[in-house]
């Protein structure tokens, strides 16, 4: 049975080990919650994304929402802000794609240019 | 949407948009009636009476509702499919309450959904907005109220992921007992 006093104990580890926290700059995941993207699927997409971050201690990252962005036909869209860097839109995410673009682009950098909104438009054409 | 829970994901965005700052978000399984009650309530900036004749209509897309979009029409859908209604309740500058509910033993009825999968998606996303989730059934009740988190956790932010993951498995957890989650 889970109680509220299990708070206590998380409290005091995550001081004990918030310290660690760097000077590096946020890098920002922005999902897109307008109706269109929760109906196409951003919840279990948002949800992966905290998953994935957490599995690998990014405390570094941001995930936060945004209403519709305007091409609802290509949600659920997911926009990257790293600091210094040009902002990034993925788009017709899934939890599958999520794993990649924690692992490539946001540990290491290198942007998934297959799913951006970029190749995904040269495709479509 | 493809359940109930999705709607309240959706529908409390209206909220949010609203400037609310506390949104009360209730489910009643109520066996006996036969009916499956949500309601969200914030205190956000309000409707006037024009606005809310027309937030209904997805046709009607003035200016002014454009931000409301689809979402209030795909709830009234859904709930009128499944033998149900909806009721909105605003005032300028007050609040809003949006109340559907839904027959339980209706065919159309959509599942109710992983609520706690919503309410630590609203948390992440919104984590300075107040949130209390209640939720009713025949056998007692579960209430999660973020200020209650926030004050045993003073010093962290309810966005760390052990904080999130507690209170995901604390509604499951809270859910169950009461044996409500009807009938997906």
């Amino acid at each position: 049975m889970k109680s509220l006093e299990e708070l206590e104990e998380i409290r005091k580890k995550t001081l004990e080990s918030v310290n660690i926290r760097t000077d590096r700059k946020n890098t920002r995941v922005v999902v897109g919650m307008g109706t269109c993207g929760i109906a196409a699927g951003a919840r279990p997409v948002l949800l992966a994304f905290l998953e994935e971050i957490n599995k690998r201690n990014l405390n570094d990252v941001i995930v936060t929402q945004t209403g519709c962005i305007g091409v609802c036909r290509l949600e659920p869209i997911v926009e990257v802000y790293t600091p210094g860097e040009e902002k990034v839109t993925y788009v017709k995410m899934t939890p599958e794609k999520v794993r990649k673009i924690v692992s490539d682009h946001i540990v290491n950098g290198q942007v998934v240019k297959e799913y951006t909104i970029g190749a995904y438009e040269e495709q479509d054409k | 949407m493809r359940d109930i829970s999705l709607h309240i994901l959706d529908i409390v965005q209206n909220s949010i948009a609203a400037q609310a700052t506390i949104v009360e978000i209730e489910v009643c399984e109520d066996k006996i009636h036969d009916t499956l009650t949500i309601s969200i309530s914030d205190n956000g900036s309000g409707m006037d009476r024009q606005m809310i004749e027309k937030i209904l209509d997805p046709f009607c897309t003035t200016r002014t509702t454009r931000k409301v979009g689809l979402g209030l029409p795909l709830l009234k859908a859904a709930a009128e499919r499944s033998g149900g209604y909806i009721h909105i309740d605003s005032k300028l500058g007050k609040g809003t309450t949006v109340k559907a509910v839904f027959r339980i033993s209706h065919i159309d009825r959509p599942p109710l959904g992983r609520l706690d999968r919503t309410i630590v998606s609203l948390i992440v996303c919104n984590p300075e907005i107040e949130y209390i989730y209640r939720h009713i059934t025949d056998k007692g009740e579960f209430v999660l109220d973020t200020r209650d988190i926030k004050r045993k956790i003073e010093g962290i932010s309810i966005t760390q992921p052990e904080v999130l993951k507690f209170i995901g498995e604390y509604i499951e957890d809270g859910i169950r007992k009461i044996g409500g989650g009807v009938i997906s």
